[in-house]
């Protein structure tokens, strides 16, 4: 017998998927360096180091942005 | 003079909300044509109204509850999410522009979303199919530009200068879409996409970095350094994929 779910319930679900969709998606190392970043500027800024910090934070999404591309391009050759 | 008075900021915000949602509207409105050229206006019209509805009243919502959230945590929560988000689209745009993933193309989703629409056969009285199809097209990209908007809206403290510039977005690719009709793929997409995911990953950037008390050199004018050294990145990123890239190896041996 199948469980029919309320609209409520559909449309939280649908709101949820929206959300993992829109962070996650096909790119969780991103969702996962960008928490990275975050934790890492916390630590600069709590120990004071403001100057690091404004140079950390690019240099990071940088990092993160080309980790990811050359994983697509190393899973693109793989196909 | 004019320019003058006007922060990097604010043309920073100004240009990632329109270009942003310039793009999101030419998805949802191939989707539009598709089903409406496919399966007649009306359905598709009233899917359209419905998801226009549902999207208002999101706003109404989410809206005044985003305002109440302590500026800092705001800019730190909008700028996670933009910086993910961004890093997003500049990842697509770089694997587009190197040739490992094929470039949007808004006549092959016309294609295809009319393919679909022809196989589900047509019904008569009110086109479920029709109505789900444009409802969804334009509820989902629509959620998005409401995100855009919303975040960089109310942490800029200009929501009213980021609804009216998604505003002149939506009204110039209605417009343009009307001219072209369904030839919407004459429209720069994939140039458009490569510029707002830099925009993004600089605004995402820039509030994090606020959100966590980071004191930016030059205040509002570090943003305009942000994004010239994504830009310079992104390029740099592009010429090194591209070194990669399978066409360039077909091109090398033949």
């Amino acid at each position: 017998m199948s469980k029919k779910q309320t609209l409520p319930v559909r449309l939280l679900k649908g709101f949820g998927m929206f959300w993992w969709d829109f962070l996650v998606g096909d790119t969780p190392e991103l969702f996962i360096a960008v928490l990275l970043i975050i934790g890492v500027i916390t630590g600069l800024r709590g120990a004071g180091f403001n100057t690091a910090a404004v140079v950390a934070l690019p240099v990071l999404a940088i990092f993160a942005l080309g980790v990811s591309v050359k994983r697509a391009i190393n899973s693109s050759k793989k196909k | 003079m004019f320019l003058a008075t006007v922060s990097s900021g604010v043309l920073v915000l100004v240009g990632a909300v329109f270009l942003a949602c310039a793009v999101e509207m030419v998805e949802a409105l191939t989707i539009v044509f598709a089903v409406g050229h496919t399966r007649g206006w009306k359905s598709a019209f009233e899917g359209v109204f419905v998801a226009l509805v549902a999207l208002v009243a999101l706003v109404a919502v989410f809206g005044p509850a985003l305002v109440q959230i302590p500026l800092s945590t705001l800019r730190l929560i909008v700028g996670g999410v933009l910086l993910i988000f961004g890093m997003q689209w500049l990842r697509k745009a770089v694997l587009r522009s190197s040739g490992f993933k094929a470039k949007h193309d808004e006549d092959a989703i016309y294609e295809e979303t009319v393919a679909e629409l022809r196989a589900s056969g047509q019904s008569i009285g009110r086109d479920r199919v029709a109505f789900v199809m444009a409802f969804k097209g334009v509820f989902l990209e629509g959620l998005e530009v409401v995100v855009t908007v919303l975040t960089l809206g109310t942490s800029a403290h200009r929501l009213g200068l980021a609804a009216t510039t998604a505003g002149i977005a939506l009204m110039l690719v209605v417009i343009i879409g009307a001219i072209v009709s369904k030839q919407l793929s004459s429209i720069p997409e994939n140039a458009m996409k490569m510029s707002v995911g830099i925009l993004l990953v600089s605004y995402g950037t820039f509030w994090a970095g606020e959100g966590l008390k980071v004191s930016w050199p030059g205040n509002d004018a570090f943003l305009a350094f942000l994004v010239v050294v994504y830009t310079l990145v992104t390029w740099g990123l592009v010429a090194l994929a591209k070194f990669e890239s399978p066409k360039k190896k077909v091109a090398a041996h033949s």
